[in-house]
């Protein structure tokens, strides 16, 4: 793999909760590359938003805290540096995209104020310079009449507007990193493809690494260089994006993959769904997080915790079975 | 079974909701046209699929049907039955044939009761079974039929996961021994993992109880591995109604086409081969819809005509389209 942009290492976060201490990330290890599309994939509590937040030390506190682990990005630990550094570097060298435009952006102001707004922060631009750069960027995400449209105000817009307002403010910077969590959840399917386009023509332009946070197996097929799936807070596998989808080696991944419908397979075939609830992180068993769900579980896997092992070439996953 | 008289037939249906201004003197400035003629049928033990995106008044179209959303225009016929403007009365024996299933089934379950008196409470209502202890047995078979343990029973609702709930919204449903299910985007809401085992139940439960559905979702590739026909709607028009294999196979409408592309295939090495075809902009506003066809302003193959002229439904040999240019 090229030189890493970003190397986490071992990072855990947990959240004090009525039931006790929660860990909602487990000693996740990645690596990205310059340029790299990884997504992480999970279903809801499996911690890769969590892992996304705790990156940019955006858990608040309490009730979490980051407990371990270090996240190295263009040579620093951010889990170490000073709070006033982080804050040069949120918005600037990583930017975040998330879910909702509606609540990330503030309804009281323009586009112009809230796109301009972190070369202003973090560049020193005048606000004219700021205002001027705003407009080219509403352009370039193809917002129409992007000059006419700095006086608007985010509710005057429609949610793909909006997200692409959002893009347009994450690329303000030019930042090495976009985070974008589940970016297209909240929109109409084919909005969706055209915001997921767009994001991904203007990282590749750009040369920006994307971490794409989501539970659609489709986006992660169409998008994604690389994949880490998450089950309870724990990486469970993760390889390029043709070998996992190829040769899927955790349990949990391949039973992902039966269980979806797809739009090519022969009709008239029952799924074959995962059985059993998704774990709960308060009261997670000792061993492998999946193994009560899991078909192939053999009497260790409910005792000794896997780790990842790199069972192909660059594809690594936390079980002790061997696939077939 | 296509000799047999459809189970529900909806023909012409509109539902516009008026829009008024001025505070001292109101008055009636527009309506937005959530459903505007739409037409289709149900029959018994079929799952019509009905797809499209935000503000195309597939949920409208299910709420008119069970009557929980007044009709502007047109007729809903259950069973042989014109149900359009039958009143509370005359309306019971068909409410109890039909029943919902909502996409958030915490919002639709009542937290302080026990899921055997959220079960028991229609029995009681449409006087199905008379004696509590008759109901009690009955709610623990329906947990059995849905995959629960009898004996959740007496536990509430916040102590069951997205996916247990949906189930006992199902059992409750299941109760009156439906002959239709409308179901309102039932899975998505759900964990991926856990989406197939709802799926399944639905099959399952189809399977044995002969039950029809009216599958309304976005997801297609749920759609088509649960529909036997497909509606497609736009702003409050189906655009194309056609056989599952059908319309997977050869969309006819441009709209079609654009909402079956923007569907990403679980696989890299067949996505990197398909052409990303995609309609630019979204869904305009149901308030003042584009003129003509209303896809028209979004769609890559427009023509003059299709500005000027509201394209009919036209049937082309079992697959209905509205379209100038099919």
């Amino acid at each position: 793999m090229a030189e890493s942009l970003l190397r986490v290492r071992n990072l855990t976060t947990r959240f004090r909760t009525e039931a006790g201490w929660v860990t909602a990330v487990d000693d996740v290890s990645f690596d990205l590359a310059a340029g790299e599309t990884l997504a992480i994939v999970g279903e809801s509590g499996s911690g890769k938003s969590v892992t996304a937040l705790s990156m940019l030390r955006l858990i608040p506190r309490p009730p979490g805290e980051i407990v371990g682990g270090s996240v190295v990005f263009e040579g620093r630990d951010l889990c170490q540096v000073s709070d006033a550094e982080m804050q040069a570097i949120r918005g600037n060298r990583i930017a975040m995209i998330f879910q909702e435009p509606m609540t990330s952006l503030n309804p009281s102001l323009t586009l112009g104020v809230q796109v301009g707004e972190p070369l202003v922060l973090h560049r020193g631009a005048s606000w004219a310079a700021a205002f001027a750069r705003a407009g080219e960027l509403l352009g370039r995400v193809r917002i129409p009449d992007a000059t006419a449209r700095l006086q608007a105000y985010p509710h005057q817009m429609s949610g793909g507007q909006r997200q692409r307002a959002m893009i347009a403010m994450a690329l303000a910077c030019q930042p090495r990193l976009i985070i974008a969590d589940e970016p297209t959840t909240a929109l109409d399917v084919t909005v969706q493809s055209q915001i997921l386009a767009l994001l991904k023509e203007l990282t590749r332009e750009t040369g920006a690494a994307l971490i794409l946070i989501t539970h659609d197996l489709g986006v992660v097929a169409r998008y994604a260089d690389r994949v880490a799936v998450m089950y309870g807070g724990r990486m469970v596998e993760t390889a390029s994006a043709r070998d996992l989808y190829k040769h899927p080696l955790h349990p949990y991944t391949r039973g992902l993959l039966a269980s979806i419908p797809r739009l090519d397979a022969p009709t008239g075939q029952k799924l074959l769904p995962i059985d059993g609830q998704p774990p709960d992180l308060a009261r997670m068993p000792p061993g492998c997080a999946f193994q009560p769900r899991c078909h192939t579980a053999q009497p260790g896997c409910a005792v000794t915790r896997p780790t990842m092992t790199e069972a192909r070439p660059e594809h690594w996953k936390a079980c002790f079975i061997d696939a077939a | 079974m296509p000799h047999n008289p459809p189970l529900l037939s909806v023909e012409g249906l509109k539902v516009h909701f008026p829009v008024h201004a001025g505070v001292i003197r109101r008055r009636q400035v527009g309506a937005v046209k959530a459903v505007d003629g739409v037409s289709f049928t149900v029959r018994a033990g079929e799952t019509l699929g009905l797809v499209g995106e935000s503000g195309c008044g597939k949920s409208t179209t299910g709420l008119a049907v069970l009557r929980m959303q007044a009709a502007t225009e047109g007729r809903i016929i259950f069973d042989g039955s014109d149900i359009t403007h039958s009143n509370r009365a005359a309306m019971r024996p068909f409410r109890r044939r039909m029943q919902m299933i909502y996409q958030d089934p915490f919002g639709a379950l009542d937290p302080r009761m026990t899921v055997a008196d959220i079960i028991a409470e229609p029995m009681i209502v449409h006087q199905i079974s008379t004696s509590a202890a008759e109901r009690r047995e009955r709610a623990q078979d329906l947990l059995a039929m849905v995959g629960l343990r009898p004996d959740m029973a007496t536990r509430y609702v916040h102590e069951f996961s997205g996916g247990q709930r949906q189930r006992i919204g199902i059992a409750r449903a299941l109760a009156m021994q439906p002959d239709l299910l409308i179901c309102d985007e039932p899975v998505s809401a759900l964990d991926v993992s856990i989406q197939a085992q709802i799926v399944n139940l639905f099959e399952s439960l189809q399977d044995r109880f002969g039950l029809a559905y009216l599958f309304i979702a976005h997801d297609l590739a749920v759609v088509r591995h649960m529909s036997d026909r497909i509606a497609v709607m736009y702003l409050g028009k189906i655009v194309e109604i056609a056989g599952r294999d059908e319309l997977y196979a050869r969309p006819l409408h441009p709209y079609s086409q654009a909402l079956l592309a923007s569907v990403a295939i679980p696989d890299p090495e067949i996505e990197a081969t398909r052409p990303q075809i995609s309609v630019t902009g979204e869904v305009p506003g149901a308030l003042n819809p584009p003129s003509g066809c209303r896809f028209h302003p979004r769609c890559p193959r427009a023509q003059a005509v299709c500005a000027r002229e509201e394209p009919a439904l036209r049937d082309l040999g079992g697959q209905s389209v509205a379209c100038h240019l099919v």
